[in-house]
């Protein structure tokens, strides 16, 4: 068989339109030349760097961070359950695998569980939500664990999006938003309405954008939800309790049902910002609306201290649906029998840490105390690092795992892009891997205002990674501080002044 | 982007302007947005018989007894669904090593692990981000593993080569197979996609086929030829199709599921050769591929007799083969372990697979290490490989022998005949029901095998699946049973539900 492309006769020309309208990952094209680089750095080539840095993905432990030493000792004993029969774990491990594997079918984590998840594990979920609401009740029957807060939404998108009706559905989406929730709205054959976030006020929702949107899809869809990612991704805002309410309020008046996606809810930085789950406001709100409003919250162990990605445990919780819609979401949830028994242990463990007492504490402790110094830390270095560039700027992170500063690029640069038949940001994240070896991920994948251009940056580096990271920093200073600016990248006095007025630092 | 959003919109239809105008207005009524009648319809139409009623009511009665209530058994035997280890099968010690080992790295040091559960925990760890197995890894799968994936395949199919590329790692086999219906299933009125599924099938497929819009294309398996595929049933299905919708995919399980035939060689060359004359797409669901039990069954792997069968045939027949760890000898379904294999994709259509799965953002890690140590299992000169070899035999012998007594029992039964179980996990009798005991069923509102297997259910607590959830010729009627209990729980099973046949054909005489 030899490996030159055979010209096939070819039955697979026609495929479904949904996936064919689903924009192509720009980070695709940078993936390959990361990898082209990574094979060259392995053959010797020179370059000014030894590695690729990769800061692109939302991904806590390949940035760095270590998992929580507790919640692998649990997942490896529930694995392997041996490893009760001796004291080389500490007491609470052992006591809390038993009581997990106590919840699995067979004592195995390889037995399916119920659709919803492993009933002890959804309650609590239900206990954690109402810790957290300060004492709004939770319906475990309103909870389902699913494999990762994606497939959640991408399930209740799926009942949402009616692709039968000769109108299209909408889903209104903030701009800039991470390309996961965009892609799937497309690849249902729904439209993505933007409402665009107010970069100037720190990436605010501001009411009169949604406003807007739903103007621009007059005549165009059928907007049957708005999405709302608190805090943000890749704006890196948290929601003030005002903004909330206006949210929703909005969607009451307009009959939109409410996506709130919260799965970067452990990750606050900003001194004068607090959490609060939309699931609470509403409550606080009183009614009609906290009967009304149709709400689905997503979580996840994801992120946070967790950072347990590969791990795939999340949930949703359905708030005020219609329980006839509810019994066949749970219909439509069942023909994927279960999420990963290993991320519902996850979720379990996030839900409910050790307490001050227990044998595991201290360390748990002194892990997410560091954990949390440390995501604070990085943000806010993050921030005045990317200020302190010329050609940036930054709007504060709050919240989140990102930074998403703004970049001015010179019309000759742009035009250089247009040339290569590239995105203006893609181009210039190419560049900056070329010669700094650092990896962003471009703004155009997140959808951005006309004529501006970002890029997304990881702010979760460890801070040992982030010392190597300064060395390029300095790097990137060196090529960008004046006099050593490539000609292409020279920026104008004009945009020199806008930098100083617009940033907020 | 925003171009791209601006062009992605709909062009204008008469009822946009209003549906958007309540939208922009607020309607004040009462009322909720998401309802039975602004849902999408497709999703109204799903079922999925595995997870469905009866299973509901098992676990109400579990609650039950959990509460005290007296019945006439002490607990629900689940013979629904095909999950081994919640019927007391062990798990496979190396397996579990190794993942414990990738779960807390700090047991490398402990001398309780063997080396080469070690090692390959090793080199999984060194593939993972951050090495950890709670980082994202690529949408398709980490690249060592598929690397391993596609050498497995190799091996098993004799030396056809198979490619890392073609390989994508999967939530599970079901992720894999509804993403590729995802994929092909387009069109609208006639020239909707139409895919061939044979009858009685796993629901899934009738699941995912609704969800999407797609035609169900329903082609009969033969009962009294042991559940055999015939191409005449291919062709008279394919052809009534042709008439409504646009036939392009073909989906075949083997070993099946529910009936557990093992196709011949030849069978799987005519299916090759019809896909080939048809033009379509071919999906070979593979995952009981261990499973086989039967004297003089084997197992022929879809790849394996395509490329066998000649340049003809293997350089334009285009097919999707699917693998799990949820069965064969390992039975971790918990994991969501599954990888597919694409064959002759057109490379235009593969760049929008990748984009397809992208959006799920990554296979579970755990399963997909779990699948590395599946296709690499000990080898005869490593320290784990007696242990491993015992075990895996044990299991395998033991669902042989249970597979045996099932059919065996079953064909005693008056009123129960059984087809060989020739793989898999399940059996598929089928059952005569009086005529009195049909009218009772249309008198409760239920379709009659589901009042059988209700009644078996409340009467001695064994959870069954009727055979119209997996489909069944008109006028006929089966169930679906798992032969994963334990040999004496399956005995006294086996005993229990003959007793309840012999009486509820009494009762309805």
């Amino acid at each position: 068989m030899h490996r030159a492309q055979i010209k096939l006769c070819n039955e697979l020309r026609e495929i479904s339109p949904h996936v064919k309208n689903m924009k192509q990952l720009e980070y695709v094209v940078l993936a390959r030349r990361v990898s082209q680089i990574k094979e060259e750095l392995r053959q010797g080539v020179r370059k000014p760097y030894k590695e690729v840095i990769d800061v692109s993905w939302g991904d806590p432990h390949r940035a760095g961070l270590k998992p929580l030493t507790f919640v692998r000792q649990v997942l490896s004993t529930c694995l392997y359950p041996e490893l009760m029969n001796s004291n080389r774990l500490p007491a609470d491990v052992r006591q809390r695998a038993q009581r997990l594997l106590g919840g699995c079918a067979g004592g195995s984590v390889g037995s399916y569980t119920a659709t919803e998840g492993i009933p002890e594990i959804v309650h609590s979920v239900s206990e954690f939500i109402t810790r957290r609401d300060g004492g709004v009740p939770s319906d475990p029957e309103n909870i389902y664990i699913s494999p990762g807060s994606q497939w959640a939404l991408t399930n209740i998108l799926n009942v949402l999006v009616n692709r039968e009706a000769s109108t299209r559905t909408g889903v209104l989406t903030p701009m800039p938003c991470h390309s996961a929730t965009t892609l799937g709205i497309m690849g249902l054959g729904g439209v993505v309405v933007p409402y665009y976030l107010s970069e100037e006020q720190g990436w605010e929702l501001q009411v009169e954008d949604l406003h807007q949107a739903l103007e621009s899809a007059k005549g165009v869809c059928n907007p049957v939800a708005l999405y709302v990612i608190n805090p943000g991704n890749p704006s890196g805002q948290v929601q003030s309790r005002k903004s909330m309410q206006e949210v929703i309020r909005f969607v009451s008046e307009r009959r939109l049902f409410l996506l709130a996606d919260e799965v970067y809810q452990d990750c606050i930085y900003g001194e004068n910002s607090e959490f609060v789950s939309y699931k609470k406001v509403l409550t606080e709100m009183g009614p009609p609306l906290s009967d009304t409003v149709e709400l689905a919250s997503f979580h996840s162990a994801s992120k946070g201290f967790m950072g347990e990605c590969g791990l795939r445990g999340g949930y949703v919780e359905l708030v005020n649906l219609d329980p006839a819609v509810l019994k066949y979401i749970k219909t439509l949830f069942s023909t994927d029998s279960c999420a990963p028994v290993l991320g519902q242990l996850a979720l379990d463990l996030m839900m409910n840490p050790p307490q001050p007492g227990d044998p595991s504490y201290p360390l748990y402790d002194m892990e997410t105390q560091h954990i949390r110094t440390t995501l604070v830390h990085n943000a806010k270095r993050a921030v005045s690092v990317l200020n302190s560039l010329q050609g940036f700027c930054c709007q504060p992170v709050e919240g989140g795992a990102f930074a998403f500063p703004r970049v001015y690029l010179p019309p000759k640069a742009i035009q250089k892009a247009k040339e290569v038949g590239m995105q203006p940001d893609t181009f210039y994240c190419i560049r900056l891997l070329e010669e700094a070896g650092l990896l962003f991920s471009a703004g155009c994948e997140y959808g951005q205002k006309e004529g501006t251009h970002h890029i997304r940056y990881n702010t979760t580096d460890e801070i040992k990674r982030y010392s190597k990271y300064s060395i390029n920093k300095y790097h990137i200073k060196t090529v960008f501080s004046s006099g050593q600016i490539p000609a292409w990248l020279k920026i104008s006095g004009q945009i020199q002044k806008d930098i100083k007025s617009n940033c907020a630092l | 982007f925003l171009q791209h959003v601006k062009a992605s919109f709909g062009t204008l239809k008469p009822e946009a302007k209003n549906m958007s105008q309540q939208a922009v207005n607020g309607v004040s009524h009462r009322g909720k947005v998401l309802t039975l009648d602004s849902m999408n319809p497709n999703v109204k139409r799903v079922e999925y018989a595995v997870r469905g009623p009866i299973v509901q009511r098992a676990v109400q009665i579990e609650k039950e007894l959990k509460e005290g209530v007296k019945k006439p058994f002490t607990e629900v035997i689940k013979a629904n669904i095909g999950d081994a280890h919640a019927m007391g099968q062990k798990p496979i010690t190396f397996l579990r090593q190794v993942l414990a080992l990738c779960s807390y790295p700090e047991l490398l040091e402990d001398n309780m692990f063997p080396e080469d559960a070690k090692k390959r925990a090793r080199r999984i760890l060194e593939s993972c981000g951050g090495h950890s197995i709670g980082a994202y890894s690529a949408s398709q799968g980490i690249e060592c593993i598929r690397q391993d994936v596609a050498r497995y395949i190799e091996r098993r199919d004799g030396g056809i080569p198979s490619s890392p590329d073609n390989i994508y790692l999967s939530t599970g086999a079901s992720d894999a197979i509804v993403t590729m219906l995802k994929l092909l299933v387009c069109g609208e009125g006639r020239s909707r996609t139409g895919v061939m599924i044979s009858i009685p099938q796993y629901p899934l497929y009738s699941a995912a086929l609704a969800d999407l819009g797609a035609v169900q294309i329903s082609y009969y398996l033969d009962e009294d030829k042991c559940w055999s595929l015939d191409v005449a049933e291919l062709r008279r299905a394919l052809n009534a199709a042709r008439q409504h919708c646009n036939p392009r995919v073909l989906c075949i399980i083997n070993p099946g599921n529910p009936t557990g035939q093992v196709q011949s060689r030849q069978c799987i060359e005519d299916v090759i050769r019809f896909a080939k004359e048809e033009h379509l797409f071919l999906m070979a669901d593979e995952v009981y591929q261990d499973n086989v039990y039967a004297e003089g069954c084997k197992f022929h792997s879809f790849k394996k007799v395509l490329f066998e069968m000649g340049p003809e045939y293997s350089s334009t027949v285009e097919m999707a083969s699917f693998h799990s760890t949820s069965k064969c000898y390992m039975g971790e379904c918990g994991f969501r372990g599954g990888y597919m294999e694409v064959i002759n994709m057109d490379p235009e259509v593969k760049a929008q697979l990748t984009k397809l799965v992208s959006v799920r953002l990554c296979p579970p890690v755990p399963g997909q290490a779990l699948l590395d140590l599946v296709v690499n299992p000990p080898q005869p000169d490593e320290p784990s490989y007696t242990t491993f070899m015992k075990e895996r035999t044990a299991v395998l012998a033991a669902l042989a022998e249970k597979a045996r007594l099932t059919e065996e029992t079953f064909n005693t039964v008056p009123g129960i005949t059984c087809n060989p179980v020739q793989g898999a996990m399940y059996t598929f009798p089928r059952i005569t029901l009086p005529q009195k005991a049909i009218d009772k069923a249309k008198e409760e509102g239920q379709v009659p095998d589901m009042y059988y297997c209700m009644r078996l259910l409340e009467e001695e607590g064994i959870c069954l699946v009727p055979g119209s959830g997996f489909g069944q010729r008109e006028g006929t009627f089966h169930f679906r049973m798992t032969i994963l209990p334990p040999t004496e729980k399956l005995k006294v099973v086996l005993q229990k539900i003959r007793e309840f046949h012999l009486r509820f054909t009494q009762e309805f005489s």
